[in-house]
């Protein structure tokens, strides 16, 4: 069998050949297929990642397990992680959706935690088009099919729609648990003489080398990749997490490993090499769903709801009734050694004979070429264009496009409140949710901008970033780190390489400045066609802890005479608006340079204004600028407000130029004294007093705010 | 008051109607594994909580409707003590006989979960009673087939009998078809048997007991049950 066949190039079959200093065999070359490619081994990105900036005071595992965890105090942590599953949602979007969401919960609960709340960040094709408006539907549908049943609430999410995801549209699932200290798993603690077990569904052929096909280009073939898409039982699911939570209350299990990509394989080999054991793993014993599978489709297969338990000898029983309690398969199929020798077994013959650490560790780094793309410079040229004549119908517009615009129809499909903790879910710039345990809530805000990383790969991570973390710092969320999803096209062409360096330079340069660790992250490579490639799409969750209900503060909460300010700058940038799009249909234009010092700045006075209950409202200034800010605050609270400024800026830049830290706070006649003291010496306007019926900007918009309802909700 | 909330594999109201339940009724209260034949001793008040019970395969509640547990809950309904279903508890009940009709797919064909108006309908029910009669409360739904059926012949007996204890309405009361978020007959959120000790609906009173979560709507249920029985005694 060639190299080529499993996808393995030259150089790395050489290098392997060198690790093992003989030729591998059929079985072994096809394990190395898998866990060499690019979703595996992160072989074309690890060297950007180390740019990141992984730990910091509230960090308790950073980079490298199934999840990072953040302290909540009081014992408890959280555990939290995003993953694409684009190819598969590409595919068959219902199933690829949903086990994205199945497999980023066990991911958590792979931690010992338990799934407390989901997020999805959509990124769809035109709506107009059959083709992505079909994908979106069943991409939503998948999402909820599946988090409904298993019962942990989609709390919010972010959708955007380009026609550079037409075909390839993206699915990042989020999720985050909380984890009694006490009870946190490692895959660093299996010790010689425990037994390996496998728990869930059985293994059949579904999702086969689903790894590997997510590494390379989607073209019209892929339609015939379905079986490479796994399908998912959201009942066993939800048996899977409920067992795995009692086995830890119980403490039966040494470590605990997910089966997600190259399932067998990867899940044990992980454990082996990281604890510094070997493991002997009888193929055959593996419970199956399918006749006659070879050893290698057993270790490769990715059939979904299957957990790896490493068990002392004498807690088997416990184990196995406890499982059989949630009528669950669970099977001994292994032993841990401590020769560190990873060896696979069919009917007592060898397989297969490695050392653990080659099999996930060791995939030689790709430096690929990297060139700056020749039309970087046009991408930040402003198309021409004339300052609106119509503006209540411009604001009615960008309300009601398609990214800006009411998006019940996917958060309606989601339970968002189940398990009772959900303070605030979808449809906000931050989803709350309480925490029991630790007696405190937790912020989630995700974020994404592929314009502006479209436009100046740099800033607009820098951007994606920050935008994150001024949300949080808005609602009164201290940061406690953040996961990011770099989706991006083929990584062999230099420029697309280009902008991927750049983004995450970009992001790591904003989170280090910031003091945001990132403690969690995933890379989707090669989401692209022959007809086009997605832009460049780096998605980031940031969470933060929330001490008490009476230092957060929400969005769409004015009252009437309350005094409306603006924080930041009188206007920011054209370049990646939505106004530049609406008007040209092109997102070309300037953007902001990263201002670390005015980003803390300005994170730092918001934290104080929550701390000191200072604004009953706060919005952040995000898509659409300001103007649409104004009519999101007004449309939730029913109250309407005259903004009368002479501003020395164009009205247009005014109301929706975009980027950097701008917010939009409410503040009581009363607190106006200890709300300007805190922004003193920051820029800031007041806008007007809330009153009256109408969103009036002079020389602007004048609309009544029944009206932008009325639109808003068609 | 003795409460026992029993969780089929697939449950996943659970442990929110159990907190519910210790925090606004006074008592013992407690979860029972469906795989078990016996309700606690002297409980009085059974709850089937919502969520996907055996993944809602072959149709939601038809398995759980035969779980060990349910011979059980029949005969302790059948005693005259007080059974509710809440969302998935709803269609356990139906596809166990122990309420009428059938809970179908929402008219959308999509799962819907969000706020709802709902009109108290009756207070003669001990679900009820400390409403007021057409209080208008505010229930979260989240379900996928919450459009309550039933022929139109029995549906007159179950108003004329006084079954029908919550309704999908607007803010203000008003019966409409707006307002009537899955399809279901006659706005029918919720409904009793002839006895009135078997509730079953779609909306979550448990999601609406704790101001931080943006609703206390359903606290009164918890009391109206609670002071029933104080008053009644055990049956």
């Amino acid at each position: 069998m060639d190299y080529s066949a499993v996808g393995l190039s030259r150089e790395e079959y050489d290098s392997l050949v060198d690790l093992l200093r003989r030729e591998p065999n059929e079985t072994e070359l096809r394990l190395f297929g898998v866990m060499w490619s690019e979703h595996c081994s992160y072989k074309s990105t690890r060297p950007l990642l180390k740019q990141f900036l992984t730990s910091g005071p509230t960090v308790l595992q950073g980079p490298g397990e199934n999840a990072g965890v953040v302290d909540l105090g009081k014992g408890w942590g959280l555990a939290f992680k995003v993953e694409s599953h684009n190819h598969p949602s590409a595919v068959e979007p219902y199933q690829g959706a949903a086990t994205g969401v199945g497999g980023i919960i066990r991911d958590i609960l792979a931690m010992g935690a338990r799934p407390t709340a989901s997020m999805d960040g959509l990124f769809l094709g035109d709506p107009k088009n059959l083709k992505s408006h079909a994908l979106a539907q069943g991409i939503v549908k998948g999402v909820g099919g599946y988090g409904n049943s298993v019962g942990v609430p989609t709390v919010g999410g972010k959708t955007f729609y380009h026609e550079s995801y037409n075909k390839n549209p993206l699915v990042n699932a989020f999720c985050a648990g909380i984890v009694k200290l006490d009870n946190l798993v490692s895959s660093q603690t299996a010790k010689p003489g425990q037994k390996v077990l496998l728990l869930g569904a059985k293994t059949g052929r579904d999702g086969i080398a689903g790894a590997a096909f997510a590494s390379v280009e989607l073209n019209e073939d892929t339609r015939q990749s379905r079986p490479q898409v796994q399908i998912g039982d959201p009942f066993t699911e939800k048996r899977l997490i409920e067992c795995c939570l009692e086995l830890l209350e119980e403490k039966l299990v040494a470590s605990m490993q997910d089966m997600g990509a190259a399932g067998v394989l990867s899940s044990s080999s992980e454990v082996a090499s990281k604890s510094g054991v070997g493991m002997v793993l009888d193929l055959d014993k593996v419970p199956q769903r399918e006749t006659n599978m070879q050893g290698w489709e057993i270790a490769l297969s990715e059939s979904q709801e299957r957990m790896l338990l490493v068990v002392e000898p004498s807690k088997i029983h416990a184990v196995i009734r406890v499982a059989e309690k949630w009528d669950l398969d669970c099977t001994e199929f292994g032993i841990v050694t401590e020769e560190e020798e990873y060896v696979l077994r069919e009917k007592g013959v060898v397989t297969a004979s490695l050392p653990p650490a080659l099999i996930g560790g060791n995939a030689p780094v790709i430096h690929w070429a990297s060139r700056e793309p020749e039309d970087l410079k046009s991408r930040s040229a402003l198309p021409s264009f004339t300052p609106p004549e119509k503006w209540n119908e411009l604001l009615l517009s960008l309300l009601t496009s398609p990214s800006l615009g009411k998006k019940n129809w996917i958060w309606e499909q989601y339970d968002s409140m189940v398990q009772t903790n959900t303070v605030e879910g979808p449809g906000q710039s931050v989803s709350v949710t309480r925490v029991l345990p630790s007696e405190n809530y937790v912020a989630f805000s995700m974020e994404a901008d592929p314009w502006k990383c479209f436009i100046s790969p740099y800033q607009g991570g820098a951007e994606t970033v920050a935008k994150a973390l001024r949300s949080l710092a808005v609602a009164g969320a201290s940061p406690l780190g953040l996961t990011d999803c770099l989706n991006f096209p083929s990584p062999e062409k230099s420029t697309q390489f280009w902008e991927l360096q750049q983004c995450v330079a970009g992001m790591a340069e904003c989170s280090k400045a910031l003091e945001c660790p990132v403690v969690s992250g995933n890379v989707s490579l090669y989401n692209e066609y022959p007809e086009g490639r997605i832009l460049p799409t780096p998605l980031v969750v940031a969470a933060g802890m929330i001490p008490s209900l009476d230092t957060y503060i929400p969005s769409g909460k004015w009252q009437e005479n309350d005094r409306i300010f603006l924080v930041g700058e009188l206007e920011a940038a054209f370049g990646g608006s939505h106004y530049i799009y609406n008007r040209t249909g092109s997102f070309y234009g300037p953007l902001l340079p990263f201002d670390p010092e005015k980003e803390k700045d300005f994170l730092r006075r918001a934290l104080e204004t929550a701390a000191q209950g200072a604004a009953n409202s706060g919005r952040p200034l995000a898509g659409g600028g300001l103007g649409v800010a104004l009519a999101k605050e007004t449309m939730a609270c029913g109250f309407g407000l005259h903004v009368a400024i002479t501003a020395p800026v164009r009205l247009d830049s005014f109301y929706f130029s975009e980027g950097g830290p701008r917010a939009l706070y409410a503040v009581s006649p009363e607190k106006v004294e200890e709300f300007l003291d805190i922004w003193e010496k920051f820029p800031l306007i007041e806008l007007g007093t809330v009153r009256g019926t109408h969103l009036h900007g002079m020389g602007a918009f004048n609309i009544s705010v029944i009206d932008l309802q009325k639109a808003w909700e068609e | 008051m003795r409460s026992a909330v029993v969780i089929f594999p697939g449950s996943n109201c659970d442990q929110d109607v159990l907190r519910a339940l210790r925090e606004h009724t006074r008592g013992v209260v407690e979860p029972v594994w469906h795989a078990n034949e016996n309700l606690p001793k002297d409980t009085d008040l059974v709850v089937l909580p919502g969520g996907f019970s055996y993944g809602d395969y072959l149709r939601p509640g038809a398995m759980a409707a035969r779980s060990p547990i349910m011979k059980a809950v029949k005969e302790h309904a059948a005693r005259g003590r007080y059974v509710l279903g809440i969302c998935n508890g709803f269609q356990v009940l139906t596809e166990a006989h122990l309420l009428p009709g059938a809970l179908l797919p929402n008219k959308s064909l999509s799962f819907i979960c969000r706020p709802c108006h709902v009109r108290v309908e009756t207070t003669g029910s001990p679900f009820t009673s400390r409403y007021s009669r057409h209080k208008v409360l505010q229930f979260p739904i989240a379900h996928h087939e919450g459009l309550y059926f039933l022929p139109d012949k029995e549906l007159e007996e179950l108003e004329k009998n006084g079954q029908i204890i919550f309704r999908y309405v607007d803010s203000r009361g008003a019966l409409s078809e707006e307002s009537n978020p899955n399809g279901s007959k006659d706005n029918i959120a919720g409904i009793a048997n002839a006895e009135r000790n078997v509730l079953g609906l779609m909306p979550h009173p448990e999601r609406a007991s704790d101001p931080a979560l943006g609703g206390i709507d359903g606290i009164g249920m918890w009391h109206s049950i609670q002071s029933w029985i104080e008053e009644k005694g055990r049956k």
